[in-house]
């Protein structure tokens, strides 16, 4: 009797050491929907962890988990991780906002950060990134790059953040060139670099010599490579061994300063829900090097542009701009508010095609 | 929507590249098949070879070693499928799951370093005069030897079935191997070459889409298309021209649903997206409405105790 209370109070007192010691450390949770050497957004966020370690190296432990498929799958990752001790996820892909919303109810202690989405609670932070100034500055130089006057788009999926980003690319490239098409190729994937590749090779077919892309994987890159003459830009990441041609110039996304900003607040407890959605003035959207590829007069006026958008002189959507029915969005001089970018659900007047519902 | 911005030449030119990999996969299994063996690795056979052919081509610089080692791969990988079914007679269906289970994890940790290297580039055949005649150029005479490799093969295994002897003995191991073996032909050996060369093709159809198609090396690339070789086999009712049939249209309607989509035809995207699946099988069903059924045997386990 006395040996196995003795026995049990040395356990106790045992998980407790170990409790306590795991206390120390601050654990921070990072859930991936392609793999870190995408190349693109993912291998992004994953520089944003190595940043949080760099930051404050034994204070903290970070666990990641790749290639998480959107949907329930992910709350099984998710659960797993709290349940595992984490203090903050960083959840970094539009689907996983739901699973988000859910395993956060299960574990009020845990911290949860999701990436592009809208749904916030007690203890889950939103953050995004303008991406969509990026995308202005992209469009003006492949408006002057293109000499088809056919600039291919290669969407992810139809949600309000990739819209914002071809409305964005198509009014800044028709601002430079009137004469400017989009075409826009759905490949229903973030990341398949098959199916990305077949998209670019056959917007590549029908006359495109700038390829915009907002999927991951550098394939369309190699697609323009083969192609000979075509214009791309890196996506979420530099894709710089593509530079200087095709690839001209890149949204980069900075993710590294938030990320430590965040899990120096969990340390300090000074954590709360927030909604963050920066830009270009910020530093969490980059413009990639512009290479030599781009005259010296499109590419001025690309940084001047950039340098507008990131001291607030200028808003990527500003008046007059119609949607695409011919109907007035915003009048003259008019900027969009916060609240109709982040559910743009329309194209802007001069897009062809239907957004698929 | 804009209908006359499809370049049919382009079209046709890009439907055979797209259809290449499924082709050779189809074809290797097809011979697995005609012997009796029903290996459902192809998957993992051909995300294997894929990045074993990426590999090495990375590390010699040259894309026909690679495709070459990416043979090798599969057969290697198939070799554990022959092991585990015809001399330990385990059932062949858990058997093929597993190895592509196997497979998909495999590559994946083979290819943890190559993650967005770029690999060799394989020249297309330039055939001077040919190349350069107008819509017979592109479609017939400039893409890379592998496709044409791949109808090579076709043609090869065509005959092969029809007119030779080996042939002959593979049918009869597939269609009776108690009878084979009756007549002193060594069934288990028979097999086991049958699912090597199956091994090989799949190895060397991951290989296209890893150098050629995407060029490029990511985990689960094949997406799929193991599973739809090993569908067009039984759709083409056990026949290598029809399974080139099956592999051209199914490559066709994949490219051009994209083309329509560029296009702005006013289509939902998803009906387009899953058109490939929906007529291929359509096709390959009202084609395969004559006589011509599987092999007797497929899918049996055979000891000459038995």
């Amino acid at each position: 009797m006395k040996l196995t209370k003795l026995l049990t109070s040395a356990a106790v007192a045992l998980g407790l050491a170990t409790t306590a010691m795991a206390e120390d450390k601050t654990k921070v949770g990072f859930v991936y929907v392609g793999p870190v050497g995408d190349g693109g957004w993912t291998y992004e966020h994953n520089k944003g962890r190595l940043a949080v370690e760099e930051a404050f190296g034994d204070k903290v432990e970070t666990v990641f988990v790749e290639s998480v498929p959107e949907g329930p799958d992910s709350e099984r990752v998710m659960t797993q991780m709290a349940l595992n001790g984490a203090d903050l996820i960083f959840t970094t892909s539009f689907g996983y906002m739901d699973p988000t919303i859910n395993v956060a109810k299960k574990f009020p202690n845990v911290k949860f950060e999701h990436a592009t989405g809208y749904k916030q609670a007690e203890n889950v932070s939103v953050y995004s990134a303008r991406f969509y100034e990026g995308r202005a500055v992209q469009g003006h130089i492949a408006g002057k790059m293109t000499k088809s006057n056919i600039i291919g788009y290669i969407g992810s999926y139809p949600i309000p953040e990739v819209i914002r980003g071809i409305n964005s690319a198509f009014i800044h490239a028709k601002k430079v060139n009137p004469d400017v098409q989009f075409k826009i190729v759905w490949a229903y994937t973030w990341f398949d670099p098959a199916k990305e590749a077949d998209a670019a090779k056959v917007l590549i077919e029908q006359g495109a010599d700038v390829i915009l892309q907002h999927t991951d994987s550098t394939a369309p890159q190699a697609a323009a490579q083969a192609a000979g003459n075509v214009v791309t830009f890196g996506q979420a990441s530099d894709m710089g061994e593509y530079a200087p041609f095709p690839r001209v110039s890149s949204i980069i996304d900075d993710w590294g300063p938030y990320y430590v900003a965040r899990t120096k607040a969990v340390m300090d407890g000074t954590w709360t829900s927030v909604n963050t959605w920066d830009g270009i003035g910020a530093g969490m959207v980059g413009i990639g090097e512009i290479s030599d590829a781009v005259p010296a007069d499109v590419k001025a006026e690309a940084l001047a542009l950039k340098d507008a958008l990131a001291d607030g002189s200028y808003h990527a959507f500003t008046g007059p701009i119609n949607k695409q029915d011919g109907s007035a969005w915003l009048a003259e001089g008019e900027t969009a508010d916060d609240g109709t970018l982040a559910g743009m659900n329309f194209y802007v007047e001069g897009i062809t095609g239907d957004i698929p519902q | 929507m804009d209908l006359s911005a499809i370049n049919p030449v382009l079209l046709i030119a890009s439907l055979m590249v797209a259809a290449t990999p499924l082709l050779l996969a189809a074809i290797g299994e097809l011979i697995v098949e005609k012997s009796g063996v029903l290996n459902l690795g192809v998957e993992g056979m051909m995300i294997t070879g894929a990045i074993a052919g990426f590999a090495v081509s990375v590390e010699t610089g040259s894309p026909y070693v690679g495709v070459l080692a990416a043979a090798f791969a599969g057969a290697a990988l198939s070799l554990l499928f022959a092991f585990l079914t015809q001399f330990a007679l385990a059932n062949q269906v858990a058997s093929g799951l597993a190895l592509t289970l196997f497979g998909l994890g495999l590559s994946a940790l083979m290819g943890q370093g190559y993650v967005g290297v770029r690999p060799p580039e394989m020249a297309r055949l330039d055939m001077p005069v040919l190349s350069d005649l107008p819509v017979v150029g592109p479609i017939l005479f400039s893409h890379d030897p592998i496709l044409y490799f791949g109808i090579a093969l076709t043609a090869g295994v065509w005959a092969f079935l029809k007119f030779t002897r080996g042939g002959l003995i593979l049918r009869a191991v597939g269609e009776n191997h108690d009878a084979a073996h009756a007549l002193g032909y060594n069934v288990m050996r028979v097999r086991v070459l049958a699912i090597l060369f199956g091994g090989a093709c799949a190895g060397v159809g991951g290989a296209y889409i890893s150098l050629i198609r995407v060029p490029q090396w990511t985990e689960g690339m094949t997406a799929g298309i193991g599973w739809i070789a090993l569908a067009l086999v039984v759709f083409a009712s056990w026949k290598p021209w029809r399974a080139l049939l099956g592999a051209y249209l199914f490559g066709g309607i994949n490219v051009l649903q994209l083309n329509l989509q560029a296009a702005g035809v006013a289509i939902p995207v998803e009906y387009l997206a899953m058109s490939p699946y929906l007529i291929t099988i359509l096709v390959l069903v009202i084609m395969s409405a004559d006589k011509s059924g599987a092999p007797a045997s497929l899918g049996r386990s055979f000891h000459a105790s038995q």
